[in-house]
């Protein structure tokens, strides 16, 4: 049974057509690339299924229960967390608060609790940063000790990459959206987040959705590519497939001028 | 880059700024008959300066100064200063002299009252000093040139004389300008006979003031040879980096705060402790709106409609004579309903404006504000609210030894210091907690927190609520203490200046609340209520509003910032000071231009 089922995704911006009926399907434990040039409709993809630019039509279905209609925070509940092509953390929140935050849904001490302070508020708050300490030590060395209480605009481009990939995991999410997680990243960088996005799934249990650009990570980490081209999806299978397919040459590439 | 500036030509572009400012403050002191009123009331130095005087000259010096300040920054050279620094700052002073002189003389040739009520007869006289045109004129130009000339040769001085003076100068003026503060305290403490020696017509004697001066001089110079610099140590202990540093300092410097409100009432009589009173009035309010405004980031300038909620639901409730009902509740009983009654109303206004950003639920919030008031007014409701009447004979709060109210003011700053503990804690508790970091988030990036799972309906709402539940207690306070609630008490106005006591203060930062609605209220008064400073009366608003600019221009943070409103307003400086940071150490990363792939 699919996690995420999407059937006849429909969304257009004042005349243009983001999304031209995208059919797409995502199973547990799968890593799936979603690529496509510029303008090809990833993100609007994404913003569609996370419920910020709900769909004009079209069905999606997670977890066999219909989004639509649903509020951001609703389908962040279900259990679908995002992250941002352009880096979008609270900057001026710490490391640590940036993650703590992002438990908001997984936690309910109310505003009772949290003036009389009682005992339950105290424990979910410990466990609130003992959770978020966790989470951050998935990263190495990179984001935890000082860090924790750095604001976040301080940290470097990379590490606020890796940031905005922590908090989403707060989130407690079975799918994971990353959109373009490498992009600004260096060769060493990207290197190490293939790695990270195959733990994301080996070892925390995340199923993942992956926009990227770099064919290299694409090759590297995906089960399944599909290619999105004019907001429709032009292919999908093993990325060996989706890179000899003559259809996605002509997107990437253009016709060339013999047989056009 | 740009060529290193002219030092002649900044130096006279300075003088001529500067003394330009400082004679539109001339001109406009005496324009707005501030020179006038303050010099019938009120000596600050006996004999020599009266308050009309401070208020036309207090620039003057300090435009000397300001006009070749240089600000030095890192791997620059201070300029070497000398006589120019002098020449200058006098420059500066004629300049501003000019202007007045023109002033004078305009006013002095024609007779411009009916447009300008304050340009009186009595106003040239004062301006000449009583000496007639040319003399005094030339009097004027001797007292402002000297003073500017004073200005600019404070640039002279090694930086802890400099210090030593301008420190000398306000001590001065703080204990001349709150003469009533120190009268009273000393008459408390059986020293009568010292104030009536060093007081005298609201100032302080001329020797008490040279006096003062050489202590405080004197001191500030002995300190500074003791340790080195410590100009900032109370702004970092009430706001240091390190957050659990913060929560504990604030902690200390509330429980002193504590211990100097018990001692207070005692040693300040009835009229200071109303004085104080207001101030905690408004502090539990500013600590509301501080919810809404500083933590939730929501503009509400409507919020004086849950103040008015709080204050008529008791007086309806408790009152004997109210027009519809004849509880006669006590207040006790009355006050939890008067938060729910505000919670409900923060509910009803809360849930239409609360979808709207920014600006359109500032310009909301202020309709709903007004329509609040206006229904309190209306001949509708005024069966039950008294309409323009209002609610009488409201009674005091029974404490079984004693009934707080406005006749006892030293029993009301007691009850109000424990609503405010109240409200601060409130505020800190929730603001420490995972409801505050949503708010947080919410005000750093709305769309990001929702898609972080944070409802940012129920959050906001949540903000507006506590906001109008605080709001609501203020005005229980309120309509004990003056015993009458009328729908003239609840003007616009009033939302302004606890937006104001809020933005001076230092938005999203309790102690900051508390400075403001100290330094704001109790210096300057509310809207109705007089402050240590009461000559300001009919120019109180014109302050408020000078310092609101003055503070946007300067320190948009506030008085007392919060750490993270400072990081915001100041964004810019801290990332390139980031960034060179990481230039310098290893471990990080380049950050290239990313490639291609904008809108994908």
């Amino acid at each position: 049974m699919a996690l995420l089922e999407i059937r006849g995704l429909h969304k257009s911006f004042g005349g243009v057509e983001a999304l031209a009926g995208v059919d797409f399907h995502v199973d547990r434990d799968e890593i799936v690339s979603v690529i496509g040039p510029n303008g090809a409709g990833k993100t609007s993809f994404f913003n569609a299924v996370t419920g910020i630019f709900p769909p004009d039509r079209g069905e999606v279905l997670f977890k066999d229960r219909n989004l639509a209609g649903l509020e951001p925070s609703d389908i962040t509940a279900l259990g679908i967390a995002r992250t941002f092509q352009t880096v979008r953390l609270f900057p001026n929140m710490t490391v640590l608060e940036n993650v703590m935050v992002a438990q908001h849904c997984r936690t309910k001490a109310g505003s009772f609790r949290a003036i009389f302070r009682t005992p339950a508020f105290r424990r979910e708050e410990a466990r609130i940063a003992e959770n978020a300490r966790n989470i951050l030590s998935f990263f190495g060395s990179r984001l935890i000790g000082y860090r924790f209480d750095q604001p976040a605009f301080s940290l470097s481009y990379a590490n606020r990459r890796r940031l905005e990939i922590a908090r989403a995991m707060a989130a407690e999410p079975d799918l994971l959206l990353l959109d373009e997680p490498v992009a600004g990243m260096n060769p060493q960088e990207t290197a190490e987040l293939i790695g990270l996005i195959r733990r994301l799934r080996d070892e925390k249990g995340f199923t993942v959705v992956v926009i990227e650009h770099d064919m290299g990570v694409v090759r590297e980490v995906s089960d399944r590519v599909a290619v999105l081209d004019h907001g429709v999806k032009i292919a999908e299978g093993s990325y060996e497939q989706v890179a000899a397919d003559p259809d996605v040459i002509e997107a990437y590439l253009g016709r060339p001028a013999a047989a056009g | 880059m740009t060529q290193p500036p002219d030092p002649a030509a900044a130096g006279l572009r300075g003088a001529l700024r500067w003394g330009l400012t400082g004679g539109m403050i001339m001109v406009f002191a005496a324009a707005v008959g501030m020179v006038q009123v303050f010099d019938e009331s009120r000596i600050v130095i006996h004999p020599v300066l009266s308050m009309g005087y401070l208020s036309l000259f207090w620039f003057v010096p300090l435009a000397g100064y300001l006009a070749t300040k240089v600000k030095v920054l890192e791997g620059m050279t201070a300029p070497p200063t000398g006589l120019r620094n002098v020449m200058l700052g006098a420059l500066s002073g004629l300049v501003g002299w000019g202007m007045l002189a023109v002033f004078t003389l305009l006013i002095n040739a024609f007779n411009l009252r009916d447009i300008f009520v304050k340009l009186s007869p009595k106003l040239v006289i004062l301006l000449t000093f009583g000496r007639g045109l040319g003399a005094g004129l030339a009097l004027m130009a001797l007292a402002v040139v000297l003073l500017s000339a004073a200005g600019g040769a404070l640039h002279l001085l090694s930086r802890p004389w400099r210090r030593a003076v301008i420190l000398a100068v306000e001590w001065v003026a703080i204990i001349a300008l709150l003469e009533s503060v120190f009268t009273q305290v000393l008459r408390q403490l059986g020293l009568i006979r010292v104030g009536r020696a060093v007081f005298d017509e609201g100032g302080v004697q001329w020797w008490a003031a040279l006096l003062i001066a050489v202590l405080a001089g004197g001191l500030s110079l002995a300190g500074s040879k003791r340790s080195g610099p410590r100009r900032n140590r109370l702004r970092e202990f009430l706001a240091p980096a390190d957050s659990r540093r913060r929560t504990r300092n604030s902690v200390l410097a509330a429980l002193a705060v504590l211990v100097l409100l018990i001692a207070l009432p005692q040693l300040m009589g009835s009229l200071l402790s109303d004085l104080l009173a207001n101030v905690g009035l408004f502090l539990l309010m500013g600590l509301g709106l501080n919810i809404v405004v500083g933590l939730a980031g929501m503009l509400d300038l409507g919020y004086v409609a849950f103040f008015a909620v709080g204050a008529y639901t008791v007086g309806v409730l408790t009152s004997p004579v109210s027009p519809r009902f004849d509880l006669g509740w006590s207040w006790w009983a009355a006050l939890p309903v008067a938060l729910v009654v505000s919670a409900i109303a923060g509910i009803l206004v809360g849930t239409p404006v609360i979808r709207m950003r920014g600006d359109y639920l500032a310009i909301v919030t202020l309709g709903f504000g007004e329509i609040v008031r206006i229904l309190f007014l209306s001949d509708w409701l005024a069966p039950t609210f008294g309409g323009a009447q209002g609610v009488l004979n409201i009674p005091g709060i029974p404490l079984g030894f004693t009934e707080v109210r406005g006749t006892n003011p030293q029993a009301i700053l007691y009850f109000a210091v424990a609503l405010v503990i109240i409200a601060a804690w409130v505020s800190w508790a929730l603001q420490e907690s995972r409801i505050g970091r949503a708010w947080t988030a919410l005000r750093e990036d709305e769309t990001v927190a929702a898609a972080m799972g944070i409802n940012t309906v129920r959050a906001k709402l949540n903000a507006f609520v506590v906001g109008a539940i605080l709001a609501g207690m203020g005005g229980a306070l309120f309509s004990a203490k003056i015993g009458s609630v009328f729908p003239k008490s609840f003007e616009l106005l009033v939302s302004m200046i606890i937006l104001v006591v809020v933005i001076v203060g230092g938005m999203g930062n309790i102690t900051g609340v508390a400075v403001g609605a100290v330094v704001l209220i109790g210096v300057l008064g509310g809207p109705r209520q007089p402050g240590l400073l009461q000559e300001f009366g009919e120019f109180k608003l014109l302050i408020y509003g000078a310092l609101l600019v003055f503070m946007m221009l300067r320190r948009p943070e506030g008085l007392v910032p919060s750490v993270r409103r400072s990081r915001e307003l100041h964004a810019d400086e801290l990332t390139q000071d980031a960034w060179l940071d990481k230039g310098a150490s290893v471990a990080s990363t380049p950050d290239p231009a990313r490639p291609g792939g904008e809108a994908s």
